[in-house]
């Protein structure tokens, strides 16, 4: 093992660039990962009928496939039908569509563990549904969720290093080509990205814990 | 239309895929167990360190990503000299990176065990091993059985990792059926098929289990 090797500064310079890329992926998925996962969980809280049984068949679908599966799918098969995406578009895309899904389920439990009681009120002090929704349901059930909201946001930026299959330039792509370049840098490395993936994330689940406390 | 002969010609591979997956997934679900079940335990103890390690591991690897630790065991573990396969390598990973979540249900099903059974326990002259085994653990393994069963789905899922590391799996097979035959899109779709055939059964089952455990609180 050569750590002094290994963390030289052009290979910490490297690391961290490719940790930008990585958290700017996860950064630009959560974002709309959020958005789509509260629109498909309100969607399918509101017992549209056809809609919600749609969106119930693909949600499901969705979260039962490994999301690798889904990274090679938007990388590898979609440019087969015409639709061929550069790397850093084909990750986000199949993190989003993997994540929105995973959201929409946390986001539709916590609509489902408002009281009925909380809507009847509402709609009986003439609140119509969109704004019992929006003004009573929603804020409520949103507190609720921040603790399994943030650990799905844990969960992507995790996710964000198997975009590592299609060479996506982010941390775990850096750390294999300063491996490759000598074995005996191998294991520093890891050692220094698991640092780096566990600052961030134990930070954000501190922070979860937090507002936990505060709001709950 | 999806070209149905790739999943004939090559069904013997999507085959070797699918009980590997199924072998590597199964065989990590039950070291992870035992793994998470000695973790939950350390956490819980009355003894200080032993707190502090269960911690320490619980929450190191629960935010690191899964594919570090499978690449520790393949890529780092041979420049120390320990040479593993492929397959035993991915599920060697899988268990550690299980083993933290498991953990977590495991204690939280035993913290969801009345006090004053452990108290009972040991007043009646149990010590605390005996208390756990034989009072507190057949009590929590009731309420954890739901979630250790999503944690399973996120095994098959995850054993996917495999693939990344020519692990014999539905993923590896499914790359080298792509590469042999030049399709990709059909040959993903039958793979996909073949991870729902396991995972979506063991949602609804799990489900199922859920629903049955709330009605009876």
């Amino acid at each position: 093992m050569d750590f002094i090797g290994a963390y030289s500064p052009a290979h910490l310079k490297f690391l961290l660039e490719g940790f930008l890329v990585t958290l700017e992926v996860a950064f630009i998925s959560i974002v709309f990962s959020f958005a789509i996962g509260i629109v498909i969980g309100v969607l399918r809280y509101g017992r549209i009928p056809v809609v919600s049984q749609v969106l119930a068949v693909g949600v499901e679908t969705i979260r039962n496939l490994p999301l690798l599966l889904i990274i090679f799918f938007t990388y590898f098969a979609l440019p087969e039908i015409g639709l061929k995406l550069d790397k850093f578009y084909a990750a986000i895309l199949a993190l989003v569509i993997f994540e929105s899904a995973m959201l929409s389920e946390i986001v539709r439990s916590g609509l489902n563990s408002i009281e009925k009681g909380q809507i009847e009120a509402a709609r009986s002090s003439g609140l119509t549904y969109m704004q019992t929704l929006w003004h009573i349901i929603l804020p409520q059930a949103l507190r609720r969720m921040v603790p399994p909201i943030v650990g799905q946001f844990i969960s992507l930026l995790k996710d964000t290093s198997l975009a590592v299959v299609i060479a996506l330039p982010e941390l775990m792509n850096h750390a294999q080509i300063i491996n490759g370049r000598n074995v005996n840098y191998v294991i520093p490395i890891f050692l220094l990205v698991a640092i780096m993936y566990f600052i961030v994330n134990y930070s954000l689940s501190l922070i979860s814990r937090r507002l936990e406390n505060r709001y709950l | 239309m999806l070209n149905y002969s790739i999943l004939i010609e090559h069904w013997d591979m999507y085959m070797q895929g699918f009980t590997n997956t199924l072998k590597s997934s199964f065989l990590a679900l039950i070291s992870s167990l035992a793994l998470g079940t000695i973790i939950a335990v350390f956490r819980i103890a009355p003894v200080r360190p032993l707190n502090w390690l269960g911690t320490a591991y619980v929450e190191f690897i629960r935010n690191i990503p899964l594919i570090l630790i499978v690449f520790v065991f393949f890529v780092g573990l041979p420049t120390i000299g320990i040479r593993l396969d492929s397959f035993t390598a991915g599920t060697l990973g899988l268990t550690v990176y299980t083993a933290a979540f498991i953990a977590e249900v495991i204690r939280a099903g035993i913290l969801a065990v009345p006090k004053g059974q452990m108290e009972a326990g040991r007043s009646s002259g149990l010590t605390y091993l005996q208390t756990m085994r034989y009072i507190i653990l057949p009590q929590a393994i009731k309420m954890v059985i739901p979630p250790l069963g999503n944690q399973f789905i996120n095994l098959v899922k995850n054993s996917s990792v495999l693939g990344v590391i020519a692990g014999l799996d539905l993923m590896y097979f499914g790359d080298l059926i792509s590469s042999e035959t030049f399709v990709t899109f059909d040959v993903y779709i039958f793979v996909a098929m073949f991870y729902l055939i396991l995972t979506v059964p063991l949602s609804l089952g799990v489900g199922f289990l859920e629903r049955r455990l709330a009605r009876s609180r």
